[in-house]
């Protein structure tokens, strides 16, 4: 079911300008921290925990929990993760173009209820643009004093960094993105600790939220906590920001209520997705970026709720789903995302980086037809090196997810499509080319 | 070609001046020399090194492990071709093999006259506008082989030198707030004056 919600990330979007400061406080900008101010450190974090929101990166772990773990010191920072890179995704690239000043608002608003006094917005090289909006957005709120000493009077006082990234998909895992803010290689750090909260930024306590997470800010601190709960159901809560792409006629950004619309409303409403591309049937689907096991059409109905796709053996992970029709070759696809995956290993792990790139040529092989059929149990021995199991949630053999997020794609080619890589194997071709 | 510009110098300086930690503008300093050079030079490098207070080998082995810091030269123009899952699906391979005809050169490469690299690039977050392609960074939309042919005529005559700048991140906009003076960790307050506070460009 497609609810009539009013969008709360992406309200702005009809604007042109919706970038500048003046359509930003044409539209109720900042309005949220003042609110935030009035209320008061504790208020603001009470309605974010009556908000039950969940983070938008990807793991989907409740805001207001990891702002409860940042342990007290005389230092400690806010990070905001824009590095953005999960294949398919790019609700954060249209956050940070379209509305930047929701992002350093929302940013703000965080640094406020957890009491810091420096925060930084890490966002992906890549976006020059939307890097050079954010800064621009952040200038002007200095100037606006919503940044700087004694934020609109009161005792409260933040510096915010827009800093560029370099282009590496390991910097979104949180602690590469701050081995990365502090100027080395995006090498994940060795857990425990699990949280920055704990040792983060040059050792001191750290949050570490995502774009998305922190958009939803201003709305929740104007609008409360309850409001924002009473959108979806169960631990979905509010709105998110869908990124479809794939074989569908109207790919794009969606912000829908979360729980209440399906999978199938998604790919399919005239008004969203529109259908398969040209008429097509639906071969299968990614119900949340690459790293998160296939669907096939039989989960079409399942809702775009973030306990019920894990339950059925996946996850909404990033909010980005991926559609292949019927002219997707599964080897074609399951490769090409080994490939990225093996391009991106940090390598620091022994299973992800040998893993990776043994899984990336054994697929290869197959799909350029030099496949043998022993190949497919190969593949399914390399992925249970790198998560012992191949189940989901995964097991971990690594320092970060990335390892483990590998067999997704590979496990969900040869689970759902034996037929198709054998065919691959008994024809030495791929049977798909000529659809393509 | 060769060493940081008295005025990079000083924006360098202006940039390692609004963090905590002076390593922590390694990166946003290397945007920055690339934005002079196109490329990341052995001399620029050293001076990210003297800047940061690290050695230029390590500021090199901090460089090679991303992807948009080039320690070799590129062209004026590096063209990206997305053919992650989203974009293959679009054709992206398609594409990507008539740019590499079209300019005679592969994924990679440079072209001779020095104007145009291209690069087979992971996802970079344009999967509604698919096959999504950018130059230096900036989106160009979805492309097929005709409107691949018209961009690089448009690159050649320079008529989209406005909107696709040159090399470099975060370059056009004025970065001089940041840190409230004195910093909260023993790094900062060591490296010159504090950013000034709200100072719009």
């Amino acid at each position: 079911m497609i609810t009539d919600v009013a969008p709360i990330v992406t309200s702005r979007m009809g604007y042109d300008d919706s970038h500048t400061l003046e359509r930003y406080l044409a539209t109720g900008g900042y309005e949220g921290l003042r609110r935030a101010i009035a209320l008061g450190a504790v208020a603001v974090r009470e309605e974010v925990d009556k908000a039950s929101l969940l983070g938008r990166g990807g793991a989907g772990f409740p805001a207001g929990r990891k702002w409860s773990m940042l342990r007290q010191a005389d230092t400690s920072y806010l990070v905001v993760n824009g590095d953005e890179s999960e294949p398919a995704t790019f609700k954060d690239h249209l956050l940070v173009e379209r509305d930047p000043h929701q992002v350093i608002e929302g940013a703000i608003i965080a640094a406020f209820a957890l009491g810091v006094s420096q925060a930084f917005v890490f966002c992906r090289g890549e976006f020059a643009l939307g890097l050079e909006r954010l800064q621009q957005a952040c200038n002007d709120a200095y100037a606006h004093g919503a940044l700087g000493s004694r934020i609109f009077g009161s005792e409260f006082s933040l510096d915010l960094v827009v800093h560029p990234g370099a282009g590496a998909y390991i910097c979104g895992e949180e602690t590469a993105l701050l081995e990365s803010l502090e100027g080395k290689r995006g090498f994940p750090r060795i857990k425990p600790p699990y949280f920055p909260a704990a040792i983060g930024l040059y050792g001191a306590p750290t949050v570490v939220n995502n774009i998305e997470t922190v958009s939803n800010l201003p709305w929740i601190v104007l609008h409360g906590g309850d409001r924002f709960a009473a959108l979806g159901q169960g631990s979905s809560t509010g709105t998110r920001l869908f990124a479809l792409s794939g074989r569908v006629e109207r790919p794009g950004w969606y912000e829908l209520e979360m729980s209440k619309t399906t999978f199938r409303d998604l790919v399919y409403d005239p008004s969203l997705g529109g259908g398969i591309r040209d008429g097509g049937e639906l071969k299968a689907f990614i119900p949340g970026g690459v790293s998160a096991p296939w669907f096939g059409p039989d989960q079409i109905d399942l809702g775009l709720d973030q306990d019920a796709v894990g339950r059925a053996g996946s996850m909404l992970g990033s909010g980005s789903v991926v559609v292949m029709d019927h002219t997707t070759c599964a080897v074609r696809a399951a490769w090409r995302i080994t490939r990225f995956f093996a391009r991106e290993s940090c390598g620091q792990c022994t299973p992800c980086r040998e893993g990776s790139g043994w899984i990336e040529k054994i697929m290869r092989r197959i799909e350029e037809g030099n496949g043998r059929e022993a190949d497919l149990d190969l593949l399914m021995d390399a992925c249970d090196n790198i998560a012992p199991g191949v189940s989901w949630p995964p097991q971990q053999t690594t320092i970060c997810v990335l390892g483990p997020s590998i067999p997704s794609s590979v496990a969900s080619g040869v689970r759902m499509f034996r037929d198709e890589f054998l065919l691959h194997v008994k024809e030495g071709a791929c049977p798909m080319r000529a659809a393509r | 070609m060769a060493h940081l510009n008295e005025e990079n110098l000083e924006r360098a300086r202006r940039l390692v001046a609004v963090y905590p930690e002076p390593r922590s503008a390694l990166i946003p300093l290397c945007h920055l020399a690339q934005a002079q050079d196109g490329w990341l030079t052995p001399e620029a490098m050293e001076d990210v090194a003297t800047l940061v207070g690290v050695t230029p080998a390590e500021v090199h082995g901090t460089a090679t492990f991303y992807d948009m810091l080039h320690t070799e030269p590129v062209g004026r123009h590096v063209i990206a071709v997305c053919t992650n899952i989203a974009c293959m699906l679009a054709g992206a391979y398609e594409l990507l093999d008539h740019a590499e005809e079209h300019l005679g050169v592969s994924a990679g490469q440079t072209t001779s006259d020095g104007e145009f690299t291209i690069e087979e690039a992971e996802c970079l977050a344009g999967c509604d506008a698919a096959p999504c392609v950018q130059v230096n960074h900036r989106f160009v939309g979805a492309l097929d082989a005709a409107s691949f042919d018209q961009l690089i005529e448009d690159l050649r005559s320079g008529m989209r030198a406005g909107e696709i700048p040159r090399h470099g991140i975060l370059c056009r906009v004025e970065r001089s707030v940041g840190l409230l003076a004195p910093g909260p960790t023993d790094g900062a307050g060591q490296h010159g004056a504090p950013a000034a506070e709200g100072t719009a460009p």
